[in-house]
This record gives C-alpha cells, structure tokens and sequence, in this order.
C-alpha cells in the first residue's frame, strides 16, 4: 500500500533529485534519468498478468478524510493500459532526449519538468478519488504550460503556452465542479462507489450540470472543437514534449476521463450524443485542416486532434464494440503518432527543418528512420499487418453496427480515415522519397538513439499488428465491465471477406491516392488564413484581450495607488450601505431613560473625543494632528476600561501609542502644511465622512436594539476552562479555539515586516529602477 | 532628543517594561494579557529607549536585528502547533498540558508556547518596521 503510494509520488520526489544534481552534474549523466520512467514501466508491468485475470488492485492512505480527500488509487484494467502508455512511451521519449537535446544548457530542468508530468500523469489515471483526480489533473495542465513555454525567451512560445493553460485550466475548473457536485449528490468522493447511485447520472434535475463540467473538462484537455486550438500552439514545446505530452499521453486524459465515467453515464442518451456529434465535428475538422498544413508538426497536431476526435466519437456510439474500438484505438494512436513525432524530431535535428515542401530523399541518410516512418505512416493508414489495420476493422465494424445512423456514421469514419492515411503517409513517407532537394546541403547522420527510439514505437505497432491476441489478452479483455451486460469483439488480423474489408480497402485507396494527387503547398497554406476571423482562436483571443482592456480599466480605477483615494472608495461605499440600510429598514431606538443615566466619567471623556477630533480637524500642523488622534485613541481606550474590555484596552492603547510613534517618524522631517487641498475637497470629504459617521452610529444604535445571539460567547465562557484549561476567554480563542487564525495572522505580519524592510532598504542604482 | 531626565528613565524603565511585558504574557490565560499585548510593551519599551538615547545605542543593546527575532518567534509558534502530532499523534493544534501546576504560573502547556511564539513574533515586527522607517527619513 505505502509503496503504491511511494511509486505514484516517486516521480515527485525524482524531480526534487534532479534539481538537487544541478545543470552541471546533470549534463553528464543524461541517461540517469531514464532510470526512473523505465522502472516505473517494469513496476507497472508486473500487475499486467494479475489484472489480465480480473483482479483490481485498491490502495487507500486517509488524506484529509473529513473532507472526503482520500490517497485513493485504484489500478484496474483502464487504468493499467494508460500507465503502461505513460512510462512505456515515456522511456522512449526519456531516452530520446539525451540525443535531441544534447548540450542542451537547460536540459536538467526539462527533465524535472517532464518527471512532474509523468508523476502527475501516473496520479490522474490511477486515483479513484474525484478530488485527487483533479489535483493531478491541475499538475498536468501546469507541467504542460511549463514544457510548452520551455523556449521561454520566445514570445511565440510563452503565448502558446498561456493560451494551452487557460484553455485547459478552464476545464480543470469544471472538473472540480463536476467532482463536488458529484461527490455532493452522491455522498461520495470515491469514483468507484459513485456507481452505486446510477440515477444520479442518469436522470436526475442535476445531471445536466454534471454533463456540461465533464464535458467542458473532456473537451478542453482532449482538444475537442471547439476548444482544440491549443493544441497545434502547443507545437512550440521541443518535440520530445509533443510526442509525449500532445499526442500519446495527457490530451488523452480527458478521453480516459470519459471512459472512466461511461459506466456511470450508461443509461444517459445525452451523454452518448453529445460525445457523438463533438466527435464527429472534431474528427472531420481536424482531418480536414491536414491538408493545408506544411510544417510537420502542425500536420501531426491536426491529425493528433483528428484522432482524439475518432475516440470521442467512439466512445459516443456507445456499444461494447465501439468502446473496445476506442480502446484499441488508443493504443494505436499513442504507438504510430509517438513514432511519427520522433521521426519528424530526428529530420527536423538533422535536416534543420521540418517544412514538408522542402523535404525530400531523405532515405539515402537515414535509412532505417525511413523505415520506422514507413511503419508509422502504415499503421496510421490501417495498412496490414499493423496494428492500425486492426483499429481501422473495428471502428468500421463499431459504427456500421452501433447507433441511429449507420450509413452516415460510416461515411464519415471512411472520410476521416481517408484523410489520416495521408497525413500519415505525408509525414512518415514523403520526407524520404523523391530527389533530395539541392537546399538541404549535406546531412549528417543521426545518433544511435535518434533513430532507433522510434523504431522500437514502429516495431511494437507491427508486432501488435501480426499478433492481435497481446493486445486483446493485455487491454481489452476485462474493458467490458465498461458497460455492462455486453461482450467484446475478438481482435484478429482477418475475419474474412465482408464489408468492413471493402471499407478498409477504399480508405487505404482513397488516402493512397490523394497523397499523389494533392501536394501541399504554402499557397494554399495561407488561403486558409482568410477563415481564421471566425476560427475559435481569434474569438477566444478576442475574448481575452477584452477581458484585459477591462481589468486594466478596474484597475486604473480602483488601484491607483493614492491612499485618499482607497479611504474615499472604501468609505462612500459603506456609507451607501449602511445609508440603505437606515433608510429602507429603520428601527432605532434611543431610550431617554439611558441617556440620562451617563456618569460623569463618561460625560468627560466624550468631551475629551470632541475636543480632539475638533481639534485635529482644524490644527494646522501635521503633528499635531496626530497628537489629537492619539489623544482621541487614548479615549476610546477609556471607554474600553469602563465596559469590561481590559484585554482591548492594553491592546489598543499600545498600538496607538506604537501609531503615534510611527506617524511622528514619517512626519516629523516633512515641512509643515504647504498648500492645503482645496475648498471643495474638503467639504466633499467632511460631507463623506460625516455622513459615514452618522449612519454607522445608527447601524450600532440598531445593532444594540437586537437582542443578541448568545450561543457562540456562551459556548466559549463555558468550555474556555474546561477544554483549554484557561480563565482568560480572549486570550484562549486566540491562542486555542482560533490558533489557526492566529498562526495565520502572525505570518501576515512577518511578510509585512519584510516588506516594508524590503522596500525602504532596496537601494537601487539609477539603471534598475 | 536629548533630555537628560528621558535618558535616565528610559535605562530604568527598560528592563522593568520588559519584565512587565513577559509578566503580561504569562498571566494572559488566566487574567488580562497574551502573547500580543506583551509582544507591543517589549516594543514600545525597546522605541522609548531608542527615543532617549538614539537608535545606534538600542541596536547595540538588542545585539541582533530585531528581524530575526520573526522567524524565531513563527518556529516556536509552528512547533507548538505541530508538538501533538508528533508527541501524542493528535491533531494540529491540540492543546497539550501539564499534569501539575507550576507555583505562580499555573499549568504549562502547548498554548503557552504558541503565546510566546506570538509574543515574538510581534516584537520583531513592530521593531523592524520602526527601526526601518526611522533610518529611512
């Protein structure tokens, strides 16, 4: 159990590591930190055999258990697929990098970034509490911005990644919304037991609400329309990063969100629908946009999208087979793209460019690159014997059997696929063939690792290919759970002729044929640019610059730095407040029968508070000012000693005496009065201040009126002794009942002492200012 | 200021204000006082003193910045807060006591030390904030 828990923080605790190392140490041993993925890797793969029997593996640690957050983490079948993914194609992309990035001067911090990633990314698929989910959820998203912005002296890339974060920070809020209030109707926090209260998810007045959050988080961190766009900006990250952050691992959270939540949104049309049309929308777009990309990798992120798009859609039929299908797919997907990316990686190292227009021949250099592009760019087309040819047959065999339209669902999983062939064969194919255009000069050959790394992504999708079975025992076997009550399609190679092999046979056709037929080009590149008006990108963009020019307004407005100006806003605000109040509602009364009952103490020292605020109204000395207003402290103080309050009395007469002393301070060298403010701003301000006097008077007249509620004064009085073993009841709420608060407050004033510490003893010199 | 009588006075009143303030301090669970009334007479103390005889003279009578006294007073408070997790496996902040009193002071326990990380707390802020300023006009 603890060392289930040690596993999922050790990523944690290895970035920690790596960051003690420095960059210096770092540089020499590369490889050290592929250490960890791989272990990881063989870790999880020694659950595979125990999982492959059904078993599910439940470790729980108490967190904050009266809030229902729980160490929870739950390794079952789904969860299992996606952590194999998670350091299977994580060792690779570990391992590639040492060669990629060699040298370069902040490879240690790349590293620590992509091992919180990994940690947070093993922590997201295997908590079965709702609320850790989100927490690591939150980590992805943020370890995502960091490695995006990772060229962080690159404007391109820092707005790349605040758009990727906002966009995916936008659903880790709906997350969270859709966890409360799903844990809130259900009673439970835990995803497991939230199965048992189906007619939450199914029919209830909120289920609408908890369908829009986990949709609002599925799409955004999937890339669905219309939020995808974050995801060909994205593209500035390194290319280790896109391959393993944006196409095989965290876009697909938001998919493992929906398939971890379709058993509980089983019996829910809507869920299923809704999941269809996105999917489909996404799918089509996506595909689409691929051929009027020239960079590689703004063909791959299209196509990437494309594929999420396939496993929405998948999941939105929603049969045993389209589930499976999805599954499947992800595999699939995550083996060939991961490859396809490494492969644009090592050109792009090599040849210095990754625009598809002036690549060309490159098969002589890198030979056995071309060959696992070749594979890739099979397996992304479903060419037999890859693996993509098994999860092409099954999402034909998927949408001709499920759903209200087969023949429309049909045709559009064929146009799709027809354009994925071709991204992929434009990607894996077309840099290698034809005649080395004469710009790209002499290309060196790759280092080993460049170019074996995707191999072993390639080889594993044919292996998977020629051997359908280690999928299907591996995957898809206990995946049925799912949904209840179905069995699963057998995966194989061949099933015979029928329509599904006629179908296969026309997308490879169709794909084959456009990539001969249709040649990118930059001119029809920017043709496209015209619709980017209305694309959601410019309208999002929009959005956020408006959202900006208002918070500049607000703030020029309300945060101008003049202290006058904070006490006026401050002050005529809960003036109208209480002014409302008193005339809306007024219940005051002033029985003669006290007034007349002053003593003459207290008679006194209301004299004394008029005199000195008289006189600090009308001195015209700054000093003297703030002797009156001390004098006036003093006073108050009084009143506080008469009415039983000794502990405010000390305290409030050491901090005026402390006021006074620090106004004396910043005063004291100052010249007197030069210029008072004018005539109006100070009838303006006497009006504000005296109206503001009077309504609070009123609103504590009224305040006494009410008869007060007892409980709380009463509670502390009584248990002040016995459960803190103090008489002083003020003093034991502050250092007891409310310690926390006190702790918390005492902080503030540190941080305020070394603020103002900071801020007077920063001597600058001219040219830092 | 140069007041002879001031500077005499201030020598005096030095060490009896801040034996007064720890005397508020302690009283503060039973009687009126704590840890931030204590914490402000030490300071006001310490200000007079720096007042009559000028501010190099204290400082060299506090030997550290009083800064330090923050990060010294937050420790205490902190681990007070975290001595039930770690002696008794209670939660944060759980009051521990003293089985016997202590003649004149009462029980002792985990509150008192949370006080006195207050009380520190409270010194050193409100000097270095004073002591700042005062060297800054």
């Amino acid at each position: 159990m603890t060392v289930f828990l040690f596993v999922i923080l050790a990523s944690f605790l290895f970035s920690l590591l790596l960051f003690g190392m420095g960059q210096k140490v770092f540089k020499r041993m590369t490889w050290f930190a592929s250490l960890l993925p791989i272990s990881l890797f063989l870790y999880f793969s020694s659950f595979a055999k125990p999982i492959m029997n059904g078993e599910v593996f439940n470790f729980f640690t108490a967190w904050v258990p009266s809030m229902s957050i729980n160490l929870d983490f739950r390794l079952d079948n789904l969860a299992l697929l996606f952590t194999l993914l998670i350091t299977g194609v994580g060792s690779i992309v570990f391992l590639y990098t040492t060669q990629y990035m060699k040298g370069h001067p902040k490879l240690m911090r790349f590293y620590v970034f992509l091992s919180i990633f990994m940690g947070a990314m093993l922590g997201l698929v295997t908590s079965n509490n709702i609320i850790t989910l989100f927490i690591f959820w939150e980590l992805t998203s943020i370890s995502s911005f960091f490695l995006i912005g990772f060229n962080n002296t690159e404007s391109s890339s820092r707005k790349s990644a605040i758009i990727a974060l906002s966009i995916t920070g936008l659903g880790g809020l709906a997350l969270l919304a859709f966890g409360v209030l799903a844990g809130q109707l259900t009673g439970t926090y835990s995803i497991a037991e939230m199965l048992q209260s189906p007619e939450i998810f199914a029919n209830h007045e909120y289920t609408v609400y908890l369908l829009i959050f986990i949709f609002l988080a599925a799409f955004t961190k999937s890339a669905q329309f219309p939020f995808h766009f974050w995801l060909p900006g994205a593209m500035k990250a390194p290319t280790p990063v896109s391959t393993y952050l944006h196409s095989a691992t965290m876009v697909k959270a938001g998919i493992y969100l929906l398939l971890r939540f379709t058993p509980h949104f089983q019996n829910n049309s809507y869920f299923f629908t809704t999941l269809l049309i996105v999917g489909a929308i996404t799918m089509l777009y996506a595909a689409f946009q691929t051929l009027f990309k020239t960079d590689l990798k703004g063909i791959l992120a299209y196509s990437t999208i494309g594929a999420l798009g396939i496993m929405v859609f998948l999941i939105g039929i929603g049969t045993s087979a389209s589930i499976t299908a999805a599954i499947v797919f992800i595999v699939v997907h995550a083996l060939y793209k991961a490859s396809l990316f490494l492969v644009t990686g090592t050109i792009d190292h090599q040849a210095g460019t990754r625009d598809i227009t002036k690549l060309g021949g490159l098969r002589k250099v890198l030979m056995p690159l071309s060959i696992a592009g070749l594979i890739a760019a099979f397996s992304s087309g479903g060419f037999p014997p890859t693996v993509g040819f098994i999860g092409k047959d099954l999402i034909y065999e998927a949408t001709l059997n499920g759903g209200l339209n087969p023949t429309v669902l049909t045709t559009m999983a064929v146009l799709t696929n027809i354009l994925m062939v071709f991204a992929g064969l434009l990607v894996g194919v077309k840099p290698f063939t034809g005649k080395q255009p004469v710009e790209l000069g002499r290309i060196k050959k790759p280092h080993f690792l460049l170019w074996f790394m995707p191999m072993i992504l390639a080889a594993l999708s044919l292996l998977f290919g020629l051997f359908p079975a280690m999928v299907e025992s591996l995957f898809t076997h206990n995946i049925t759970p799912l949904l209840t009550g179905e069995a699963s399609p057998h995966l194989a190679i061949w099933h015979g002729f029928n329509l599904i092999i006629l179908l296969s046979a026309i997308t490879i056709a169709g794909g084959i044929a456009l990539y001969f037929l249709w040649k990118p080009s930059h001119k029809k590149e920017s043709s496209m640019i015209k619709f980017n008006v209305w694309s959601p990108k410019s309208l999002a963009l929009k959005f956020a610059d408006l959202f900006q020019r208002l918070s500049y307004f607000l703030t020029r407005t309300f945060q101008n730095g003049y202290l006058r100006r904070y006490v006026l806003i401050i002050l005529v605000l809960l003036t109208l407040v209480f002014g409302v109040h008193v005339f809306v509602n007024p219940r005051i009364f002033l029985s003669v029968k006290e007034i007349k009952e002053l003593n003459w103490n207290e008679i006194v020292i209301l004299a004394m508070m008029l005199v000195s605020v008289i006189f600090t109204v009308f001195t015209k000395s700054r000093l003297s000012a703030i002797a009156g207003m001390g004098v006036l402290g003093y006073t108050m103080c009084l009143i506080f000693v008469f009415y039983g309050a000794p502990d405010l009395a000390m305290t409030q007469f050491s901090i005026d005496t402390l006021t006074v002393i620090l106004f004396v301070l910043v005063l004291y060298r100052l010249p007197k009065y030069l210029k008072l403010s004018n005539r109006t701003n100070r009838v303006r301000d006497g009006i504000i201040a005296t109206s503001f006097g009077t309504f609070l008077a009123f609103t504590i007249i009224e305040i006494m009126n009410e008869t007060p509620i007892k409980s709380t004064t009463e509670y502390y009085a009584e248990n002040a002794y016995i459960l803190a073993k103090g008489k002083n009841v003020v003093n034991v709420i502050l250092v007891d009942f409310r310690g926390f608060d006190t702790m918390i407050e005492i902080s503030v004033l540190a941080i305020s002492a070394i603020g103002v510490f900071a801020l007077l003893k920063l001597h600058l010199k001219k040219h830092e200012k | 200021m140069k007041s002879l009588i001031l500077k005499t006075v201030s020598k005096t009143l030095l060490p009896l204000l801040i034996l007064f303030s720890v005397f508020v301090l302690l009283r503060g669970h039973y009687l009126p006082g704590g840890g931030f009334v204590g914490g402000l007479i030490a300071a006001v103390a310490f200000i007079l003193h720096a007042f009559a005889n000028g501010l190099p003279e204290t400082k060299k009578l506090l030997r550290i910045h009083p800064g330090f006294l923050i990060p010294i007073g937050l420790t205490i408070a902190i681990l007070s807060a975290l001595a039930p997790i770690i002696l008794t496996g209670d939660p944060l902040m759980t009051g521990l006591w003293q089985e016997q009193d202590v003649p004149v002071l009462g029980k002792i326990g985990s509150a008192l030390f949370f006080d006195m990380g207050v009380y520190f707390v409270v010194v050193g802020v409100c000097l270095t904030i004073i002591f700042t300023i005062s060297e800054s006009v």
